[in-house]
């Protein structure tokens, strides 16, 4: 069951309202994507911590609808 | 959660083996035969390290593969312990290894002679 680019871009929008978001959909089969997620709601946490409120953002879709989505999280400089 | 009811077996199970092993990886197969890219690699790390770790295969219990995920709040499969504490799954590992944070955190836990 795969998750369009613009359905994952607008779930992380709407989790990470300041955030800096780039999606690249590495395999072309809308399942396999890498995100770049630049927000100041990572400042100060733990890696774990910062993929974890993304996961929040996908609101359980992350291992179901989506299966692979490498995840790159920091806080802006 | 205080509630005996609500406990989760597996969760229990899970509990007592990351503190009995210092170094577990829930998997997808065997170490020595990953099915999924992602635990491949992780494996692939933990072996260049050198570190001994234990390996589980989640695919072989449904449980323990749901179990495993709202165990340590995390969706994903592989999922490294180290100490018994969560460390991260392949992304995150990937990049302690990269950064040279993971073999520091190995060495400063007696996982590995510096």
């Amino acid at each position: 069951m795969p998750m369009s680019q613009p359905d994952l871009e607008a779930a992380l929008r709407d989790g990470f309202p300041d955030a800096e978001i780039e999606i690249t959909d590495l395999a072309g089969d809308g399942d396999h994507y890498k995100a770049r997620i630049v927000s100041s709601a990572f400042k100060g946490l733990p890696r774990v911590r910062q993929h974890q409120l993304v996961y929040a953002a996908l609101k359980g879709r992350m291992g179901g609808e989506l299966h692979a989505l490498a995840l790159e999280t920091s806080a802006p400089a | 959660m205080t509630d005996t009811a609500t406990q989760n077996p597996v969760h229990d199970w899970i509990a007592k083996s990351v503190a009995e092993h210092p170094v577990i990886l829930f998997m997808k197969g065997e170490p020595e035969q990953p099915r999924c890219g992602f635990s491949a690699v992780t494996v692939q790390i933990l072996d260049h390290l050198g570190v001994e770790f234990v390996g589980v295969d989640v695919l072989q219990s449904e449980p323990l593969r749901e179990g495993i995920k709202t165990f340590s709040d995390w969706p994903t499969i592989p999922q490294l312990y180290v100490k018994g504490e969560f460390v991260g799954g392949c992304d995150i590992v990937k990049e302690m290894f990269q950064s040279g944070e993971l073999k520091t955190m190995l060495e400063e836990q007696g996982l590995l002679t510096a």
